[in-house]
């Protein structure tokens, strides 16, 4: 599960885009409006944990398990059925409303939120409402530099939890779309296609993620633009991720953001009418969208036509690379929440709650700050501390006793390459943080030549083993003795006549040329600033 | 209503004759089935003994089973042929159960083979159609819910499995509970066995009838409002409901799930109290179940000092003032009194205690268990299971489906509850409902503080026609005065008939409230146990099978 983490942290690594503009000719004055306004952004984050069972079921949840596998009479909604609360949820919500800093509130409770829909299977759903587990928290964060860096900290308003709905498989039945009926089938263990040659338009419900705990996040309007909201969302994946209750994978749904975008001008203190945005899959799109978004109500404002802003909730079009209308809002919908009679309140003790808080790992800001203590560079530290996996293996390497600077080298350069190029994880490749931190030592007390260091390197990525033992069996420790190199230096200069009478008159950039052939001698054991030093007394003696 | 009340019980005939208390009354099966009518009767070793258990037909099933008297399978014959004879004048069952003879006859190989027995080893159990039950239809007397057959069994009827009951049926039902008279199913009118002209009470009615009319043993219902009191004293039964949390819900559909509890019908306090020993305690499916360690209720029925001539000396009685106000039948009234009285006798000490927030219960409830069933109904949409109103649309077909799948009581609790729910009425309707339901709470806390049980009737009148209060629901609901208030309070409350009024071929019975402080089932057994065992000249077996059972 880790492998993929890694992965998608790096492929959904927010690429700067060149903000969105539809016509050359309304860019200008679009750029020019820009100034006058400023965007207004919140955003609602829904994380599913990863409990080993759902909320208030023992069914597991597997992402992509075939339809209706990972069902019982409690997620499905089946009369008499009764939820009973996994106490690892309130266990994960209490985590991350201590690592958002929030308030915790002791004394919660659920409460239903009722509304029709055929993914939700009781009619309602299990969630917190006037009650939230966690409020009034922050996160901190630091942008990358090729943003233009900074450190933001933005408000989050409640943390509470609930339960996920189940799928629906939308079909689109031939050419009787006009009269077309919807059939809802819960189809168990048989595969929807069965039933596709019916030309009419039916809906498949899976309610395999039907109960899947969820915890809501709720920002305040804090962010401004489009890199702000992307990297809040990185941070708050970065910090379930941290935290180990979630994997936070965004494709798979995990993570899912709802944008909240509204413009105002300059120094008008009220909202702007606030518009919704879906269908966010990635953090690059998250910023995409938000930019298309404040540039469609902007131009929308500086043509006099801000009445066409409408309360909706818009969808991100991935291809067109635009938001478009999902559904207007008809008024507030009322969903008659009341107390879950079901379940019991959630009580928690000072000490359940202390316990945890001192469970809690470093977390990314913490880190970030550490690092950056150690006199690492912005980019050193955002790199570091993106993924707690590299983290720890940096933290590793150090405490091994490996020097800061050149164990961030080594990570951020060819290991962090080699992941890249093999498509491993920190924590699947065969390197060791000792072995990393006696790489190190070993060329920084010239066992080893750099060059040699970084063949052992790639072999030690591979294949593991220790840096001492490679050494040892192919025989490559530096060679220091002045007076082998110096044989070196005279097989090569003897056999290099012509070479030698050019530098000596005059060219004396062949000195690189000689180095290199006493290098190839010495099958590159030899210490390089020795073998410099001989070359340079012998190439300069009168003969 | 005019009383016609029976003489006044005197002790005077107990204490001179105690042992006539020990009277055997056990149910005689149908002579029909075998040539010599079958009788219960003690197992050997213990019929020298002068204290025969008593007249719990579960305890009688099980002498008659380990002495050999009877086989379960003639057991289950008798009252399965009893069961065909009054359904066509009941109509109590919504289903039978087709294999409850293959399971006598199982439990009797088990016998042959010396094996051990569960304590409801035999025991005839019916259940109200609103409890899953995994081999058969649970419909909850709804159309949304023809033909369903649950893929489990609900906690309660998993333990009676267990303990070796079989299960009979499914008894009928008002809609999902809805309704006092039983007349609100969506497949029939069940009748009572006093006089098929009126109702059995609701909306256990099924489950009431039969145990009255002795089609099984005993039954399991549920009480929202009053639902398992009523119908038991308009049956002339013993009916208990327990404590909220002391029965796991699991298993029960739910209408309003912070006041339902799975309660228990008998034909004698200890077949009740039995019945809810087995049912009882935590059931991690149900996290409003208590954690609260089971007492053995069974020992509240032999400790019994036969001798003593108070028996329940000291024990403080409060009698509701508020139940016996206007509106209350005369006849019921009086029946009360006289039990109040009785108890007196018996060495108790009864008081009249004022609870001023009664009357506000019922409207409370009203609120409050529409606003739930609002909710918990939200299920029945038509998607998954249950009837499916095919439609062009997603919208027509919830409207339609939920049209067409519920009857009209449900439809208006739905209604009000999704009302009382709105944005803008939630502060006026359910929580002001709420805040009631917190003083009623503290009323009874205060009641209970100072008396070890409170009385009052079960309700304001016996049995009345079918069809009187069907088109007037507000006279329907005023008729749970008695019974919602320890719904409320989540108490647990027992009804057991105490006499009778005019009506019918043989009068109407009178059932008795006593309700105790949470988890105080024991006293309650207790009290009623002796009430039952002293109550001289009333027998409550109905006219319909009087002349089958001696």
């Amino acid at each position: 599960m880790r492998s993929a983490q890694t992965q998608t942290a790096t492929q959904e690594k927010v690429k700067p885009q060149v903000k969105v503009s539809p016509h050359s000719t309304q860019s200008k004055a679009l750029e020019k409006a820009s100034k006058d306004y400023e965007a207004v952004i919140g955003i609602e984050t829904h994380v599913q944990l990863n409990t080993l069972t759902k909320a208030f079921c023992s069914c597991p949840y597997n992402y992509g398990s075939p339809p209706n596998t990972s069902v019982c009479p409690i997620c499905m909604g089946l009369p008499g059925a009764l939820p009973v609360l996994n106490l690892k949820v309130i266990e994960s919500a209490v985590k991350v409303g201590l690592a958002l800093n929030c308030k915790l509130s002791l004394n919660s409770k659920f409460d239903r939120k009722q509304y029709f829909y055929p993914d939700l299977p009781k009619g309602y759903q299990i969630s917190q409402f006037d009650v939230p587990i966690a409020t009034s928290g922050y996160i901190d964060l630091d942008l990358p530099l090729e943003f233009g860096g900074g450190h933001r900290k933005f408000g989050i308003t409640r943390v509470h939890m609930e339960e996920d709905a189940g799928k629906l498989l939308h079909s689109e039945g031939g050419s009787y779309s006009q009269e077309s009926t919807f059939l809802f089938m819960l189809t168990i263990n048989i595969v929807p296609l069965l039933i596709s040659y019916k030309r009419v338009n039916y809906i498949l419900v899976d309610l395999n993620r039907a109960g899947v705990p969820l915890l809501e996040i709720v920002s305040e309007p804090d962010m401004r633009n489009g890199i702000e909201a992307a990297e809040y969302a990185a941070e708050l994946q970065r910090l379930v991720r941290y935290l180990g209750v979630s994997n936070g994978n965004m494709q798979e749904g995990s993570l899912r953001c709802d944008v909240n975008i509204s413009v105002r001008p300059i120094g008008q203190l009220q909202f702007g009418t606030k518009v919704e945005i879906k269908n966010l899959n990635s953090f690059s799109s998250v910023s995409r969208a938000i930019d298309y978004e404040i540039s469609r109500q902007v131009l929308l404002h500086s043509q006099g036509q801000d009445k066409e802003i409408v309360q909706e909730t818009r969808l991100w079009e991935e291809g067109a690379q635009k938001t478009v209308t999902m559904r207007k809002k008809e008024g507030l919908a009322d969903y008659r929440y009341f107390p879950e009679p079901d379940l019991p309140g959630v009580f928690l003790t000072t000490d359940y709650v202390d316990g945890i808080r001192n469970s809690l790992p470093e977390l990314p800001e913490t880190k970030r700050r550490r690092y950056e203590m150690m006199g690492l560079s912005m980019q050193d530290v955002l790199f570091l501390a993106n993924d707690m996996n590299v983290a720890e293996f940096f933290d590793t390497t150090i405490t091994k006793g490996a020097d800061v600077k050149l164990a961030t080298n080594w990570i951020m350069g060819d290991i962090a390459a080699y992941m890249k190029n093999e498509k491993l994880t920190i924590n699947e490749i065969k390197l060791t943080p000792q072995e990393l931190a006696e790489l190190i030592a070993s060329i920084k007390d010239g066992t080893i030549s750099g060059k040699i260091g970084k063949e052992i390197l790639f072999e030690l990525l591979a294949k593991g083993g220790t840096v001492k033992g490679l050494i040892e069996a192919k025989d490559l420790v530096q060679i220091v003795d002045p007076a082998e190199i110096e044989k070196w230096v005279e097989k090569v200069l003897s056999e290099n006549p012509k070479q030698l009478e050019q530098y000596r008159g005059g060219k004396t950039k062949l000195q690189g040329y000689f180095a290199g052939q006493v290098m190839k001698l010495s099958k590159g054991k030899a210490n390089p600033g020795l073998l410099n030093k001989i070359l340079l007394e012998k190439l300069n003696a009168k003969s | 209503m005019i009383s016609t009340l029976q003489p006044p019980r005197s002790l005077s005939h107990f204490r001179s004759n105690p042992t006539l208390l020990l009277r055997y009354t056990s149910l005689k099966p149908l002579s029909s089935l075998s040539s010599q009518p079958v009788t219960h009767s003690t197992i050997t070793d213990q019929s020298q003994s002068p204290n025969p258990p008593s007249h719990s037909q579960i305890l009688s099933t099980r002498h008659s089973l380990l002495s050999r008297h009877l086989t379960a399978t003639q057991l289950a014959e008798s009252f399965l042929t009893r069961l065909r004879l009054n359904e066509p004048h009941l109509r109590s069952f919504l289903h039978v159960s087709d294999s409850v003879l293959a399971q006598a006859r199982e439990l009797d190989e088990k016998i042959q083979r010396n094996e051990e027995l569960g304590p409801l080893a035999g025991v005839l159990v019916a259940i109200k159609d609103n409890i899953c039950t995994a081999e058969m239809p649970s419909t909850a007397g709804s159309r949304v819910l023809e033909g369903y057959t649950p893929p489990y069994d609900a906690t309660a009827v998993r333990k009676i499995k267990k303990l070796g009951g079989i299960v009979v049926g499914k008894t009928n039902l008002d809609e999902f509970g809805m309704g006092s008279t039983t007349e609100a199913s969506a497949y029939q009118v069940t009748a009572n066995p006093w006089d098929i002209s009126r109702v059995p009470g609701g909306s256990s009615g099924g489950s009431a009838a039969a145990v009255s009319a002795r089609q099984c043993m005993v039954s399991l219902g549920s009480d929202t409002g009053g639902s398992v009191r009523q119908p038991a004293s308009f049956c002339g039964v013993v009916g208990l409901k327990p404590t909220y949390g002391r029965v796991s819900r699991f298993g029960l559909m739910a209408y309003a799930s912070s006041l339902d509890v799975i309660g228990c019908f008998g034909t004698s306090v200890a077949d009740a109290g039995i019945l809810l020993h087995a049912i009882s305690g935590h059931d991690r499916l149900d996290a409003t179940s208590s954690k609260r360690e089971v007492p053995d209720f069974s020992a509240q029925f032999v400790s019994m000092n036969l001798l003593e001539s108070k028996p329940l000396k000291g024990l403080r009685i409060g009698l509701i003032r508020e139940t016996l106000d206007d509106g209350v039948d005369t006849g019921v009234i009086s029946a009360v009194r006289t039990a109040a009285l009785h108890l007196e006798e018996l060495g108790c000490c009864v008081t009249e205690v004022s609870l001023p927030s009664f009357s506000l219960g019922l409207p409370a409830y009203y609120i409050l268990a529409s606003s739930e069933s609002s909710s918990n109904l939200s299920r029945y949409d038509g998607v998954r299971y249950g009837n499916q109103v095919a439609a062009d649309e997603l919208n027509s077909q919830y409207m339609d489906s939920r049209a067409k799948g519920f009857g009209s009581e449900v439809k208006r609790r739905i209604l009000t509850g999704t009302y009382a729910l709105s944005a803008g009425y939630y502060d006026a309707y359910y929580k002001r409902a709420q805040q009631v339901r917190t003083v009623i709470q503290k009323s009874f806390k205060t009641a209970l503080d100072e008396h070890d049980i409170l009385i009052s009737p079960a309700a304001p009148s016996a049995a009345y026609k079918i069809g009187e209060k069907k088109n007037d629901p507000l006279a329907m609901y005023a008729g749970d005065i008695m019974t919602v208030n320890v719904n409320l309070a989540g108490l647990p409350a027992l009804v057991l008939p105490c006499g009778f009024v005019d009506g019918g071929p043989a009068g109407l019975p009178v059932g008795l409230q006593m309700i105790g402080a949470a988890f105080d089932e024991g006293k309650l057994l207790k009290v009623a146990h002796i009430f039952e065992r002293t109550l001289q000249n009333c027998r409550f077996v109905p006219p319909l099978i009087a002349d089958e059972v001696a």
